[in-house]
């Protein structure tokens, strides 16, 4: 455990100059592409083209696949999925230089891996149907959404932190 | 004058390459920043590490800003920027649903592939668990379709529903900041250090 916490130093930017860069790059995004920075959708993709490989037909008539189904494109040629490819790749890198690479499990003292990697798994399966819901989640609705002023963004954003506010005390044994 | 691709200043052909390099310095900037470590994150809700807050709203305050400037010196058109649709019920109860999410899991979708890509199996689970909600989600949709089409109001920016003027509310916005910075430093000499 010590070599690891020395193996994986936590050198990290400042916050507010990590504020300042993400803030002209959605800025540059909104400038060039007139749309914000999602997360999300890039994953969808790649489920509604798993469920259009597996059942064509099914997808097609399903009222959710099929809006994202079209005759003759691919699902996976998608603005997000080249973008999710660069959130991948530009974690990567930044990860190797600092030396944060390598296979674990990021946990609190007084939890399991597998406790946590259960919660891991709701949390995501929680994120995803939220995110369906609200049309978007912490980045596409909640960041790139109030940053044009849009009211869901901002729904998004209170709903979001406002009850991850309220609950904490709940989920605490898990964090500290 | 912006957007670009828009207004046909950059072809449609260049989309994806620019998708990718987007991509590459949004991962580059969470991760270098810490957002690829759940314990991170989550010490916002529990008062030990601000630095979802710091910079989650400096971004936020900076972009909204600047693209105002942008609007005011010609640069680009502020109104033809995508405005995400507001449907409050479904946001409401999804964002909520997000926000447990975020306390069992600790990540929300761009984090957890930060922290994927850098080998974290926490990240990784996170990211299969986004995969089966959505896909359940799909499947349970034709279900839940009226609930998920409810309380619609439309492209609708603040502006819209209160009146309020978009350089007052930027200014608003970068004077919540600020409070908000000087809350966070406050709780965080209060609280009692954790060690991950």
């Amino acid at each position: 455990m010590e070599a690891i916490n020395k193996q994986f130093r936590h050198v990290y930017w400042n916050p507010y100059f990590g504020g300042l860069m993400l803030g002209l790059l959605i800025t540059a995004t909104f400038y060039v592409t007139g749309r914000g920075i999602g997360a999300t959708g890039g994953t969808k993709a790649t489920v509604v083209s798993a469920v259009n490989a597996v059942a064509p037909t099914y997808a097609k008539n399903q009222d959710f696949y099929s809006k994202y189904v079209d005759e003759d494109k691919n699902p996976m040629n998608n603005w997000l999925v080249f973008e999710t490819l660069g959130i991948i790749i530009g974690a990567f890198l930044s990860g190797s230089i600092k030396g944060r690479v390598g296979f674990r499990t990021q946990h609190a003292p007084n939890i399991t891996s597998k406790t946590r990697l259960i919660f891991a798994l709701a949390g995501g399966l929680f994120f995803g149907v939220g995110s369906q819901l609200a049309r978007g989640c912490t980045s596409g609705a909640a960041l790139s959404g109030s940053t044009v002023l849009s009211l869901a963004g901002f729904i998004t954003m209170i709903g979001i932190f406002g009850t991850a506010y309220l609950f904490a005390y709940f989920f605490r044994k898990l964090w500290i | 004058m912006g957007p670009l691709t828009f207004n046909g200043i950059i072809s449609t052909e260049w989309n994806y390459v620019i998708a990718l390099l987007i991509g590459l310095a949004f991962g580059y900037i969470l991760e270098a920043s810490g957002f690829s470590s759940s314990r991170k994150l989550i010490g916002v809700f529990y008062g030990y590490d601000f630095v979802v807050v710091r910079v989650f709203i400096t971004a936020v305050s900076v972009s909204m800003v600047s693209l105002l400037y942008l609007d005011y010196l010609g640069l680009l058109d502020f109104s033809q920027l995508y405005v995400l649709p507001t449907y409050v019920n479904a946001q409401v109860v999804g964002s909520v649903i997000m926000g447990i999410g975020f306390l069992m899991g600790g990540f929300c979708p761009g984090t957890s592939l930060t922290a994927l890509a850098i080998g974290k199996i926490d990240g990784i689970i996170f990211t299969l668990g986004i995969w089966l909600g959505i896909f359940g989600f799909s499947e349970i949709y034709p279900f839940i379709e009226d609930f998920y089409v409810s309380g619609y109001m439309g492209n609708v920016t603040i502006m819209d529903q209160f009146g309020v003027d978009p350089y007052i509310f930027a200014f608003g916005f970068a004077v919540f900041a600020v409070v908000a910075f000087t809350a966070a430093s406050f709780i965080r000499k209060r609280v009692k250090e954790v060690q991950y």
